[in-house]
């Protein structure tokens, strides 16, 4: 139990800067110098991650149509392709794909980029300039997050049943077309909603740990690097527990 | 009696159990240059990070007055992503309402007077460690504070730059009365310019003294620093 008191004082750090950055949310949007800031994190959060979410996708999605395909194909219920890869993308994977990559590829870089600013002095310097570093860092990255993965998480669904497609045409003799009708036959608003929803909370998750990591950070370059191994460990563990969470709410 | 701008009382401060600050007591007056020396790892940057309150102490007291401060740190604390120019313009972009003319005629005068108007556009990993600093220097007199820290405001400089700066500290308190605390290891710059000169060792105030007093001192460790500065005991 001895991480017992860390734990709770993280978790409370996490919440104020959470409640924090939130307040600063309405500044972020008016602000256009703050904006300006918000479009680069935009930029940085969905465009920048693209070709690592494409391909991570697109595999999935082929993964995923592979193993199901052949257990249908055992029941000679392979038109049920499209709809099952679907569903499981809608429902899970797609915003799970989607976390997953956002918190590799942005968690750690926003980790590394703060501790980095903590350990050159700059946040102090930010401080006593009287610049709040939840308004300044904190919110443009935690909104950029909870704005982009909902669009991110959309393109996996997307990336991720072209893929299954592709698989379903080229090695269980399901037409691409059927596949696609089979898709959008069993798709339904919900299953598009909640796995939305879910990965505008991953976002949120994401970023306010990935901020928290590297405001924490403590103790040079060295410390720097478990900043970001921390925040992309911690990013995986709150989106499966969440992502759990919210399935069960809903389903 | 002149107002006390900063007011250390018995400042004690450890970290993992070494104690840094050993019962500290000192204050700063208004419009005074206030040069704090020392060995290295004496805790003059936690002293001055207790006055500004970055760091707060285990027992004591520090008392600052109610007025703007502003601080240079070691290393200048630029941010990277913004260059020279943006990184000075920012304290007054961010905290103060002033229309672009304005904020543009104060970022060129403190670009001027640190002498980097020709490397405004660059960006802190294309200039020197030297000229961070002293962007990080023009970033702390742009708002005009009424007290500016400088921790180790000319190591790392040549002896031409670090005079100048030297004489910009002066500047700034004769001129706009500035009331400055300067950690150092520079004894020259501190006879140069400081009202008073404070000896730190140990955690401990060995020595607050005028320059003249200083340098004449008899005081053993006092000695020690001077004839150890003019490279006597080499």
């Amino acid at each position: 139990m001895r991480f017992m008191p860390t734990f709770v004082s993280s978790v409370g750090f996490a919440g104020i800067v959470l409640a924090r950055s939130l307040l600063y949310f309405p500044y972020v949007l008016l602000s256009s110098r703050a904006r300006a800031d918000l479009f680069r994190q935009l930029y940085a959060t969905g465009i920048r991650t693209l070709p690592v979410v494409t391909i991570v996708s697109i595999f999935m999605g082929m993964i995923l149509s592979l193993q199901v395909g052949l257990e249908l194909a055992r029941f000679n219920q392979e038109i049920y392709l499209g709809a099952a890869v679907m569903l499981t993308l809608l429902r899970e994977m797609g915003a799970f794909c989607c976390g997953i990559c956002l918190a590799a590829c942005v968690g750690s870089a926003i980790a590394a980029e703060l501790g980095t600013m903590k350990v050159n002095d700059e946040i102090d310097a930010l401080k006593i300039m009287g610049i709040p570093p939840e308004r300044f860092l904190a919110a443009p990255r935690i909104l950029a997050l909870v704005m982009m993965a909902p669009i991110v998480a959309f393109y996996c669904c997307i990336m991720g049943a072209i893929g299954g497609g592709i698989v379903g045409a080229t090695q269980l003799n399901v037409d691409f077309q059927q596949f696609m009708s089979g898709a959008l036959w069993m798709a339904e608003g919900k299953d598009l909603f909640v796995g939305i929803g879910k990965s505008s909370v991953f976002g949120l998750l994401i970023g306010v740990i990935s901020v928290c990591e590297g405001l924490g950070t403590r103790l040079g370059a060295v410390g720097v690097g478990k900043s970001t191994q921390r925040a992309v460990i911690v990013s995986f563990l709150a989106i499966l527990i969440s992502g759990y969470i919210i399935s069960r709410i809903f389903y | 009696m002149s107002e006390k701008i900063i007011e250390f009382d018995s400042v004690t401060k450890s970290f993992g159990g070494k104690k840094v600050l050993d019962e500290l007591s000192f204050s700063v007056s208004r419009g005074e240059i206030f040069v704090i020396l020392g060995p290295s790892g004496t805790g003059k940057s936690v002293t001055l990070k207790h006055a500004i309150g970055l760091v707060e102490p285990d027992s004591g007291e520090v008392r600052r007055a109610p007025v703007r401060f502003d601080y240079l740190f070691q290393s200048g604390a630029l941010l990277a992503w913004k260059n020279v120019w943006e990184n000075v313009a920012l304290p007054l972009e961010e905290t103060m309402r002033l229309d672009e003319k304005e904020i543009e005629k104060r970022v060129s005068a403190a670009l001027e007077a640190v002498g980097l108007s020709d490397a405004a556009e660059k960006y802190p990993a294309e200039i020197s460690g030297g000229m961070q600093k002293r962007a990080g220097l023009a970033r702390a007199i742009v708002r005009e504070a009424e007290v500016v820290l400088y921790d180790e405001p000319t190591s790392g400089l040549d002896p031409v730059t670090a005079a100048n700066i030297a004489r910009l500290i002066r500047d700034l308190n004769r001129k706009r009365g500035v009331t400055s605390v300067v950690v150092t290891h520079d004894v020259v710059m501190a006879s140069k310019i400081a009202s008073r000169i404070m000896l730190v060792s140990g955690g401990k105030a060995v020595a607050c003294l005028t320059p003249e007093e200083f340098m004449q001192s008899t005081e053993p460790e006092v000695r020690a620093f001077i004839e150890a500065s003019r490279g006597e005991n080499i």
